[in-house]
């Protein structure tokens, strides 16, 4: 079997050897591989052919092929602007954070103990955000500027809390953000009114705004007026902004704004042909409840000391479920980092300094276009030159600037105008080529650069002159050589527990290899330096990579369409709603809008039917957990002129390949509703069976879990929808970029292929394995998950099993029945901490649960170490159970232990310090320290801080 | 356990009434349902209220429920200070009254659970 072949990647990517597999199979009692799927999956929905795929290449191979690609991405200079940026990466925090796998493989710091150091990180991020726009509280990033956008209208409403629908954006907000608001704000019968600000009427039916500075043609405006007559009207103004003109310019937030959004990308981020990147939002204090997706937050631990975790869970999806303030899981997490650390090592002066040049540079090449007869528009501006051409030479320029490798934007609705926007990478050579290309489009004589000011706005009126200070904050001072730098990022992570340090088990999480090989590329300047509205032709690279993905998904599908524009799962399943929504509309359906979900969903299904204007009838499940079929055709039955879709995770949360599933899915057709899978759990699909397959119309993926693309510590992640032939029409459009089709549906993100550039990890993962390996993966990520089971259900009960015994790849193991005992699931995740090992998912889908998922990558070896661990664990509780251990001071109540903990001189428990730190031989090897106690979650939700904490409470703590 | 001179609803709210006021707050059984309390979302003083109508949230670290009204009625007062400190819905929990109503008919209270029903309720 190729499995064994030296080279192949299928051998590296998969845990188990051959003679693991057959031990294992022993303890599962099953006699092959192929025996052990037949009990778990039902025939009918197996696939009868192996995927169609090209023949699996070798690491070497691939990377060799990758980089002639690459060479096919034309490296222009790209000064296109409309948010995204070219921008200097420094090196120290590349190979220390986008290339360094204790970042990027860990998981979101649910579990706060083990993860102080990216929660710090991200606390720095938020800090950020807060000095720089003159807000409060920021949380800790979005996925990107437009859905920050789009989050800020909705939250608005909902703050707003009165009956008002009308909500106005300014006509000169990016396009692309104005697209994804009339996507968000249709389906939920809000009335998108787009108008210059000037124009803007503000009557009893408008609650909201959305404004930009500097808006997209380059203008820093004063938005203190059009924000003082919304106010006076009753209504709330949301701004977009760019945080590296805010360094020198007058933060919105001191101009009255009650949200500010914008992206963070220039912040030492890739462009990557768009994305990912961290966007930001931020508001005042008394909206903190209502804000979208993750805050990090200040609490304490068990020993009093600061410790960092998120905040105000319960204002999301997976607690909230249909009233969420959002559906949004994934973060950005790994690059709000990145711009963190960027602060970091620049410190306010470093960023004043490379404002400043970005400004003068601007004003270098006003000042030289201005005397070749071309006129810049903008009164006040900070990067971009809004540029009036002579009529009929823009295509002369055009032309001109292509052949020397420089893109502008030229804006399609005005044909005299250029815009052309300077980035931290512009340098004298390029205001030279730029001059020399206008002087020979219109035949006018180039003259030497003239003199650089000081850059500083010095120009603008005052008003727009940024008064007061930022990054105060000590970590923005104490960093600053390459040295401490590198220093201070190995000891965050040194915190955390990634897949560096030992498996991470999470149920419906996937944490499977991110392999060095297609982490690789990613960081290339052929792939991070494109601009997502670069003309096409010049990223055939990118093409290959996209059209070779996106066959290869819909194979694995079994779906004929597949839009890569969605950045998370979340938004995957909006999307894919909205699809769903477009195709009854056009039917001349449009009454259909109830959306039947089961119980055990997860929490972002019901948040994303909301979002896209449906109405949620939740179905029963049995006590097997699988969904109730009598149930099931009675909601269809009684929905049925209203029925738009069911919802439902395959195999199920519960970790079981349900056997009913085609009939559940032909009762919805039967009833006229479409089908659409949660494609969480399609790491058991892979080569077995398809969503096609059990009878769906649409799926996401999540490649950041099937897919191999990094968790990052809490996002990126891509959710790409898979679609049947009927409904492909109505994939998502883009306002610059030709995706989509006539029907399209608007963008649901800014670029048009999402986060491009981490599609290269997917596509190599697909590249590597081929048919064969890709189905090996899901059969061994079913093995390891029966035989965890197998070896632990003797010890804790497991709560869900097929008729015949079997789970997918993953599984319930019940800890409800230790409560009596004063020892609950918390306990249990805390305490496995001090054997080294992140906690398998909580109470999810099942409160009182632990949900484990092995994936196909942990070797035997690690298993058992695991497994050891939950069983030692078992002998601790029963100590409590029987009495031998104190019911309240005990191994379990007080973990996870500390290294201060345990080096102190009082030792006040009743069981040794060994047994507290080094509960079993392997942990002594290999032993990680949790760097804080138990954390005090209602601590920090009652005395809630999302900032630094300042000096003394440093020094302190 | 559940104090009688209150009256209970299915949701775990109580309400005491003196009057033609009564004091609204959550069951003992409810805190221990939620775990700590951390937030409390109130009415403005003068909303009216139907009974069974949602008057605000209760919210703990993990989870977060809504209040509803178990009476018709218009508030009259809030208690501002339990908001500041909601910790004493897990500590006192049959003392910590949220919202003040004055009931709109005082035949209502009547479809309520007397403090026998409602331990049953939960058993």
């Amino acid at each position: 079997m190729s499995h064994a072949t030296t080279g192949s990647f299928e051998s590296r990517h998969i845990g188990p050897s051959a003679g693991d597999r057959d031990e294992m199979l022993a303890i599962v009692g099953a006699p092959s591989l192929e025996a052990l799927m037949d009990e778990a999956i039902p025939r009918a929905i197996r696939l009868r052919e192996p995927l169609d795929l090209p023949e699996p290449e070798t690491e070497y191979q691939f990377l060799n092929r990758l980089r002639a690609l690459a060479q096919r991405n034309l490296p222009f200079r790209s000064l296109i602007g409309l948010g995204y940026s070219g921008c200097v990466t420094p090196p120290v925090i590349l190979r220390n954070v986008l290339e360094d796998p204790s970042w990027y493989t860990s998981y979101t710091p649910y579990q706060a103990e083990i993860a102080q150091g990216r929660l710090e990180a991200l606390l720095v991020f938020q800090t950020l955000v807060e000095d720089l726009t003159g807000m409060p509280v920021a949380n800790a990033s979005l996925l990107d500027e437009p859905t920050a956008a789009a989050e800020a209208m909705t939250m608005l409403r909902r703050v707003h809390g009165g009956t008002r629908s009308v909500f106005l954006a300014s006509s000169s907000c990016a396009p692309q953000t104005l697209d994804v608001l009339r996507g968000r704000a249709e389906p939920l019968g809000i009335q998108l009114d787009v108008v210059a600000p000037d124009a803007m009427a503000f009557d009893d039916r408008v609650f909201g705004v959305l404004l930009q500075t500097p808006d997209a043609r380059g203008l820093l405006c004063d938005v203190r007026a059009v924000i003082g007559r919304a106010h006076s009207a009753g209504a709330l103004a949301a701004v977009a902004t760019d945080l590296l003109a805010l360094v020198l310019a007058t933060p919105p937030g001191e101009m009255g704004a009650d949200v500010v959004v914008g992206s963070a990308q220039r912040f030492g981020v890739p462009m990557g042909y768009g994305g990912p990147h961290a966007a930001f939002f931020a508001t005042r204090a008394e909206f903190v409840r209502q804000v979208p997706g993750r805050i990090i937050g200040v609490s304490i631990d068990a020993h009093g000391n600061r410790a960092y975790r998120m905040a105000l869970q319960t204002r999301e999806q997976h607690i909230r479920r249909d009233k969420a303030t959002s559906n949004i899981c994934t973060a950005q997490a790994l690059l709000a980092t990145m711009a963190a650390m960027y602060a970091v090592y620049h410190g306010p002066d470093g960023l004043v300094d490379i404002a400043s040049r970005v400004h003068a540079q601007a004003r270098q090449l006003d000042i030289t276009l201005a005397a070749l007869g071309v006129t810049q528009v903008n009164g006040s501006y900070f990067d971009t030159l809004r540029l009036d051409v002579p009529a009929g030479s823009r295509e002369a320029i055009r032309q001109r600037a292509l052949e020397h490798r420089y893109n502008f934007y030229y804006p399609p609705e005005r044909p005299n105008e250029i815009q052309i926007a300077v980035d931290e990478t512009v340098a004298a050579g390029d205001l030279e080529a730029i001059q020399a290309i206008f002087a020979a489009a219109l035949g006018r004589p180039a003259s030497p650069l003239p003199a650089c000011g000081e850059g500083r706005g010095e120009e603008w009126p005052a008003a727009l002159r940024r008064a007061t200070t930022f990054l105060q904050h000590p970590v923005f001072h104490a960093h600053r050589s390459e040295t401490a730098m590198m220093r201070y990022l190995q000891g965050l992570e040194r915190k955390d527990i990634g897949l560096d340090v030992s498996m991470i088990p999470l149920g419906s999480c996937t944490m499977k290899l991110n392999s060095a090989s297609v982490m690789e590329a990613v960081s290339w300047p052929e792939f991070g330096g494109l601009h997502p509205f670069a003309p096409v032709e010049q990223a055939g690279g990118y093409a290959e990579v996209i059209a070779g993905l996106e066959s290869a998904l819909a194979e694995i599908t079994g779906f004929p369409a597949v839009s890569l524009q969605p950045n998370s799962g979340a938004q995957g399943e909006f999307t894919g709603l909205m699809v769903i929504r477009a195709y009854h509309l056009d039917r001349g359906e449009p009454q259909r809008n109830v959306v039947l979900i089961p119980a055990s969903a997860h929490g972002t299904n019901p948040a994303s039917a909301v979002m896209a204007g449906m109405k949620v009838v939740v179905v029963a499940c049995d006590e097997d957990g699988d969904i109730d079929v009598a149930d099931l055709e009675a909601r269809a039955a009684q929905h049925q002129d209203f029925l738009a879709a069911l919802m439902i995770t395959y195999p199920s949360t519960h970790g079981v390949f349900e056997d009913a599933v085609r009939d559940i899915c032909a009762i919805v057709h039967g009833h006229g509703g479409q089908v659409y899978m949660d494609g969480a759990n399609m790491n058991a699909q892979v080569g077995l069976t398809s969503p096609a397959a059990i009878g769906a119309d649409v799926c996401h993926l999540n490649l950041h879990k099937t897919f191999a693309i990094p968790h990052g510590g809490g996002g990126p992640g891509v959710g790409p929808i898979a679609v049947a032939a009927h409904l492909a029409p109505y994939l998502p459009g883009h306002v610059h970029v030709g995706v989509g089709r006539e029907k399209a549906i608007p963008a649901v993100a800014g670029a048009p292929w999402g986060s491009a550039s981490i599609l290269l990890i997917s596509y190599g993962y697909i590249c590597l394995l081929g048919a064969e390996g890709l189905m090996a993966s899901t059969r061994y990520a079913i093995l390891n998950a029966n035989y965890v089971k197998a070896r632990l259900q003797g010890h804790y009960p497991v709560l869900y099993a097929n008729p015949n015994g079997r789970v997918a790849h993953e599984l319930i193991f019940d800890m409800r029945g230790f409560k009596a005992h004063g020892i609950d699931e918390q306990d249990i995740a805390k305490r496995l901490m001090d054997y080294g090992f992140h906690a398998p998912t909580v109470s999810f889908p099942v409160a009182g649960t632990l949900m484990v998922e092995p994936t196909e990558s942990e070797p035997k070896a690690e298993l058992d170490r695991f497994c050891e661990a939950l069983i030692a664990i078992k002998g601790e509780i029963q100590e409590v159970v029987d009495g031998r251990a104190d019911a309240k001071d005990n191994l379990l109540k007080n973990a996870p232990h500390t290294m201060s903990a345990a080096a102190a001189d009082a030792w006040p428990h009743p069981y040794s310090r060994e047994r507290a730190v080094f509960p079993l031989p392997f942990v002594r090897e290999h032993k990680f320290w949790p760097s804080v106690g138990r954390i005090d979650n209602p601590y920090g939700d009652r005395h809630l801080v999302c900032a630094c904490p300042p000096l003394d409470a440093y020094a302190s703590g | 356990m559940y104090p009688a001179d209150c009256k209970y609803t299915k949701d775990h709210e109580w309400i005491r009434i003196t009057g033609e006021i009564g004091r609204v707050g959550v069951t003992d059984y409810a805190q221990q349902q939620l775990g700590d309390v951390v937030y409390l979302e109130l009415p403005q003083v003068g909303r009216s209220l139907r009974m069974g109508e949602s008057f605000g949230t209760v919210e703990s670290v993990k989870a977060v429920s809504e209040l509803y009204s178990p009476v018709s009625g218009e508030v009259v007062a809030v208690n501002s200070e339990l908001a500041e400190h909601p910790e004493q819905v897990n500590s006192e929990p049959h003392t910590s009254w949220m919202i003040e109503l004055r009931l709109a008919d005082q035949a209502e209270p009547d479809a309520l659970m007397t403090s026998e029903q409602y331990a049953n309720h939960v058993k």
